[in-house]
């Protein structure tokens, strides 16, 4: 009796093999029995193809055209030979109070686009800020891969009139990312192969595109003559947007020869 | 789709798993490399330049 009902149990229930070999047919025999079900499912395995490569796509924009930017403009700086980089030896001769000069400064030629001649370092945004600037504000050899680039037209560092300078906000080593962190006073230096030219944060706006004034010689008002030696920073408001341009204007503080040692500015000692 | 691609590998699965990733690697180099680099001016999110 017992034996029996286990025989019996046995025969029922089928082996592993029967049951994979079962299974193999049936799923054959599905495909089989609808196209239409086939073609839904080439189309959904399409579209979640689809999504997963659009997710890909925000994560190269948003992520690694930054890993890659970032990497290539510390290189830029690095190349220059005469910029102070950002992991600069902390023995570096700070200058005297007395090498800051406040008379007229000199002025470099503008050079050709895509030429970096300058760069920028923000205490307020860290000792290890420095970005390269070049001449141009086009995207694909200059914004997108130099960082920083130069309004042509506008004037050059520490000349009378408005340097006017662009970079992103995002993306693409995103050089002007925390501009918003900027305050009144605040130092912009500008160095290049000659000079150091220390300007400060003088007033920050929020304008639309269009808005180019802002970077005419006495910015807002095209037609005036200038009289100070300005900076003007844009670029795009709010974060992930271009709708409205973020602007910082700046006044020229001072400049000293290169070879005066690092403005007092890069020490540390305020901005942190 | 994916189906048909687990079918047409060689070998175990293992050595069907090891391709498949390494199929998934290409395709993102390329993307990463060439394609995005090259649809990434069309976005409307990247006009940024104004034309005067």
């Amino acid at each position: 009796m017992t034996t029996a009902g286990m025989s019996g149990a046995g025969v029922a229930v089928p082996g592993p093999a029967v049951t994979r070999r079962a299974l193999r047919r049936q799923r054959r025999t599905a495909g089989r029995r609808s196209a239409g079900a086939t073609v839904v499912g080439v189309l959904g395995e399409l579209l979640i193809t689809l999504g997963v490569l659009l997710g890909l796509f925000v994560f190269w924009q948003l992520f690694w055209t930054d890993v890659v930017a970032e990497r290539a403009q510390e290189q830029v700086v690095q190349d220059l030979g005469w910029a102070r980089t950002g992991d600069a030896a902390p023995d570096t001769v700070v200058a005297a109070p007395d090498a800051e000069q406040r008379d007229p400064a000199p002025v470099m030629d503008a050079p050709p686009h895509g030429t970096t001649f300058a760069t920028l370092a923000v205490p307020r945004w860290g000792p290890d800020y420095v970005q390269p600037i070049s001449e141009g504000v086009t995207r694909a050899d200059v914004l997108d891969v130099l960082g920083i680039g130069h309004y042509p037209g506008t004037q050059m560092p520490g000349e009378i009139g408005n340097f006017a300078i662009a970079a992103h906000r995002n993306t693409y080593g995103k050089p002007f990312h925390r501009v918003e962190e900027l305050r009144l006073g605040d130092a912009l230096v500008v160095q290049t192969e000659d000079a150091w030219y220390v300007y400060r944060v003088s007033a920050t706006q929020i304008v639309l595109p269009q808005d180019v004034d802002v970077i005419a010689p006495v910015p807002g008002d095209p037609t005036a003559e200038p009289t100070t030696a300005m900076i003007t920073m844009t670029t795009c408001h709010p974060l992930f947007s271009s709708r409205e341009r973020f602007i910082v204007h700046g006044e020229l503080d001072y400049w000293m020869p290169t070879d005066a040692g690092i403005p007092v500015e890069l020490t540390g000692g305020e901005g942190s | 789709m994916y189906g048909w691609l687990w079918r047409v590998m060689p070998g175990p699965a293992w050595l069907r798993v090891v391709l498949l990733v390494l199929l998934a690697a290409a395709v993102v180099a390329v993307c990463f490399t060439w394609l995005f680099p090259a649809i990434e001016p069309l976005m409307p999110f990247n006009d940024i330049t104004v034309d005067e």
